[in-house]
């Protein structure tokens, strides 16, 4: 058994754990409003975004010149995938997450004898796949000195897409991510960005535009600008989910210090108990013997 | 009748003005300048460097914008762009600061036409705001 000594020593270092990691939950709470708060303020954009993109894609006159980005190669041998992460770990199963649903992709992918590259979007990811896949990686981009997520960086991702796009360096490219639902639920999501997926349905024939210059010019245009935007949806959706992960994950932790304080304090109790009953017992069968 | 309508200035961070009472808007679209009024068609076009001018009830706005793209559906005038500045609030370091990279991106030999043109578009804008 443990002496009274060690006990005492580690419920003190139990107990400055659980400071710790309730001061991360406090501040993975107060970021976890801010992202939450921009998540929600970018999603008009995109969502406009999307809109008019389907709108585009419904009045263009011959889909056999389309944009490549809109209808892509043709082909689907080379598979680009985008693994976005955090930079910063402790956030629970967040990062994991994605890992694993990417993973499932990238086996499936394989399997299917294709070719596949893969670009990192934060650290933990890199790490994380470098092990397996560490010669499939590509790029890996990580914003570490960025606060927040921003259109700037979202924007740098979405350039290095398409400039591998447009040097023919795969067909089909697919972002994943963590998708906010609530501070508990974080969905992963794999979503395809290169060719469009425009599988909604087109309700609104009747609706007519007029274009100026023409759809083909403002879709080649347009595209690009909807794969940053798409990717700063991501990253928006991202930093939210790992401020939420970071924050039950925080939570939890905090909660199991304080049970294994509890114990702790139990079996320093009965163990100081036993001392000093031992001593009792001591003396006092030392007294009855004389 | 009145002849107000709504216009909808979102950027990637957040919305960025939302006003209902419009009277005309003038956009800086790629092919020239076009006003829009109440019950104008249907439209989708895309920007070039120049001023938005918001023509409302409530006072006048002009507001610099680098690029983006415009959509006019049912009297309702939805701009998206990524890069948007109030004219009054644009403070002459900033200003000169966007002149700036204009400038250097201009002076770019290998660059394509268009976006040589966009950049001098910029700098052309920029110059005449004061």
């Amino acid at each position: 058994m443990a002496s009274l000594d060690d006990l005492k020593k580690r419920i003190a270092s139990v107990k400055s754990t659980q400071k710790i990691t309730k001061a991360m939950k406090m501040v993975a709470a107060a970021k976890l409003r801010r992202a939450q708060e921009s998540a929600e303020r970018g999603r008009p954009y995109s969502e406009k975004m999307n809109n008019i993109i389907l709108n585009l894609s419904n009045g263009i006159s011959d889909k056999e010149n389309a944009p490549k980005l809109l209808s892509g190669t043709g082909e689907n041998k080379v598979h680009l995938c985008v693994v976005m992460t955090s930079d910063r770990g402790l956030c629970g199963g967040f990062n994991s997450n994605i890992i694993k649903k990417a993973k499932s992709y990238f086996s499936k992918t394989l399997d299917e004898g294709k070719q596949l590259k893969i670009i990192t979007v934060g650290s933990k990811g890199n790490d994380q796949l470098k092990r397996v896949y560490g010669d499939k990686i590509i790029e890996n981009i990580s914003f570490k000195e960025s606060k927040n997520a921003n259109y700037f960086d979202a924007d740098k991702v979405g350039r290095i897409i398409i400039e591998k796009f447009e040097a023919g360096e795969f067909d089909i490219c697919t972002i994943f991510y963590n998708q906010f639902k609530n501070v508990i639920t974080q969905i992963p999501q794999a979503q395809q960005i290169i060719p469009l997926n425009n599988e909604e349905d087109h309700n609104n024939p009747d609706e007519s535009y007029e274009f100026e210059p023409d759809e083909d010019e403002i879709l080649s245009n347009l595209l690009p600008k909807n794969i940053s935007t798409q990717i700063f949806k991501a990253m928006l959706e991202n930093s939210a989910s790992e401020q939420g992960s970071r924050m039950s994950a925080m939570d939890n932790a905090t909660r199991n210090a304080g049970e294994m304080v509890d114990k702790l304090t139990i079996e320093y109790n009965r163990s100081r108990q036993a001392a000093i009953t031992k001593e009792l017992i001591e003396i006092i069968s030392g007294a009855e013997s004389l | 009748m009145s002849e107000e309508f709504k216009i909808e200035i979102v950027n990637p961070e957040k919305s960025f003005l939302v006003k209902e009472d419009v009277l005309e808007v003038v956009i800086p679209a790629f092919e020239g300048e076009m006003g829009i009024l109440k019950d104008h068609i249907s439209i989708i076009s895309f920007l070039k460097p120049g001023i938005i001018k918001v023509f409302s009830k409530s006072g006048d706005e002009n507001y610099y914008v680098e690029d983006g793209i415009i959509e006019f559906k049912n009297n309702n005038l939805s701009i998206l762009t990524s890069a948007i500045f109030s004219v009054t609030d644009l403070d002459k370091s900033k200003q000169e600061d966007l002149l700036k990279k204009a400038e250097v991106e201009a002076s770019k030999s290998e660059i394509s036409d268009q976006a040589k043109y966009l950049a001098d578009q910029k700098v052309e804008v920029l110059r005449s705001i004061n």
